[in-house]
């Protein structure tokens, strides 16, 4: 069985460390906030201008003037601190920001990814993400490890528009958690009940099989 | 100088046609309301709007797309508004999509004397054809230069009647560097008060960015996705 979104979510936040600083984008990566390990600390960035984001409010406490990047009301922490759209890039830019997890259309076996538009399709625009990419310390792909059409989304070279080059060091599908080490996929972990074949035959970049593959642990 | 103005209607008077206009705002927090509204309702046309998002299509800059009030986008994100996509697909709609850090720091030169930068958001993308690139350090830069606007449109909490500004939540967003950026900035705030009110400490936009204020009225602060526990 490969895994949901919600397992996915589980297995990144194993990644998380106590003093992070952290950026989760839209979908998938928005879901690890559930699953921060409770023995540690770790800040969440919100690019829109908000440090120490808190959970979903209460129906009674839904406040307009507080959404996180996605539009979503949230809610403000203990200790959190609101600051400018500028601010905020700062301390992207500036490499503050530990660690960034968000989606992926496509990544190459280089570490480029694509995330932002499908030409004369889907015309949305990058948001934060070129930012991102091109700054954090640390960036996960959070993904399925195929498209809607069944065809892999680790590929040779990325296909649609680049949102960033050679920044992308880990990704986490539903089928396996994977490295980029000297321009190739390694395979370190694949999910319960998947065989290594299955995520060969899934993964359509030069794939190595580490040597001390072994399978994830999500409880 | 005066700077108080009775309603946005007022405070709007000389916005011409094919103007350059920034609009505060993230989604749709922080945005100036009242102004959109007043624009609408004056017709003007050929805008460049630069403003992070373009509304929704009921709501926000969304109104003046409807319109046809807009000439040209430049935004990092616009994938709420069906309109928008619609227009753009058919080429009735000029479009300049740019990182989101990037269209914070040009507004941020803008008000800062600062006519270009490098920055690293974009490097390797289509963002960085055509533009110049420089090695810092061994990574890799683009130039990036200030924008210039006639007007900015900012959404503030509460303002005292000399322009000074503080912000609320998440609406600071863009507003801040944008009050600074026009070359006549219009602020309309929930709560206008005398000077005096406000703690000179707690103060978000100095006074001296801004040439004109109101008190705006009816806001509906519309969410997008209301999610709760």
């Amino acid at each position: 069985m490969s895994l949901s979104k919600f397992q996915i979510a589980k297995r990144i936040a194993q990644e998380l460390q106590d003093g992070y600083y952290v950026n989760l984008g839209i979908g998938i990566p928005t879901l690890i906030a559930n699953y921060i390990p409770e023995n540690i600390s770790v800040v969440l960035q919100s690019e829109n201008g908000l440090l120490g984001m808190g959970p979903f409010p209460f129906k009674e406490n839904v406040d307009s003037d507080l959404i996180n990047a996605g539009k979503e009301t949230i809610t403000t922490l203990k200790g959190s601190a609101l600051f400018s759209s500028a601010e905020s890039f700062a301390m992207i830019r500036s490499g503050r920001v530990d660690l960034t997890v968000l989606g992926a259309m496509e990544v190459a076996q280089n570490g480029d990814i694509a995330n932002w538009k499908i030409p004369g399709k889907m015309v949305k625009g990058m948001g934060g993400a070129m930012d991102l990419v091109a700054s954090a310390k640390n960036i996960i792909v959070a993904m399925m490890h195929t498209n809607k059409k069944g065809q892999s989304k680790l590929l040779p070279n990325c296909s649609l528009p680049l949102t960033g080059q050679h920044c992308i060091k880990k990704i986490v599908t539903n089928l396996a958690v994977i490295e980029i080490v000297d321009s190739k996929f390694l395979l370190k972990e694949y999910a319960p009940g998947v065989s290594i074949e299955q995520i060969i035959d899934s993964t359509a970049g030069e794939l190595i099989v580490a040597d001390n593959v072994c399978q994830m642990k999500i409880d | 100088m005066k700077k108080v103005y009775k309603n946005a209607e007022q405070a709007i008077f000389d916005v011409e046609d094919n103007s350059t206009i920034m609009l505060g705002g993230f989604g749709l927090c922080g945005i100036p309301e009242n102004l959109i509204s007043a624009l609408v309702k004056r017709g003007t046309r050929g805008l460049t709007c630069i403003s992070n998002n373009a509304g929704v299509d009921d709501f926000g800059i969304g109104l003046l797309l409807k319109t046809k009030q807009v000439r040209k986008m430049i935004s990092s994100y616009v994938g709420e508004n069906a309109e928008f996509e619609r227009q753009l697909l058919n080429n009735e709609l000029e479009v300049e999509l740019i990182p989101q850090g990037t269209l914070a720091e040009r507004c941020r030169a803008a008000g800062a004397g600062i006519p270009a930068f490098y920055t690293p958001s974009g490097v390797g993308t289509e963002i960085a054809q055509n533009k110049e690139k420089r090695i810092f350090d061994g990574k890799t830069f683009i130039l990036e230069t200030a924008f210039k606007s006639d007007f900015a449109f900012i959404k503030a909490w509460k303002g005292d009647t000399l322009g000074n500004l503080v912000y609320k939540g998440t609406a600071r967003n863009f507003n801040p560097m944008m009050a600074t950026a026009g070359k006549i900035t219009i602020v309309e705030v929930e709560h206008l008060v005398e000077v005096g009110e406000l703690d000179p400490n707690e103060i978000h936009t100095p006074n001296i960015y801004v040439n004109r204020i109101f008190e705006g009225q009816n806001y509906e602060k519309r969410i997008e996705k209301i999610t709760t526990q």
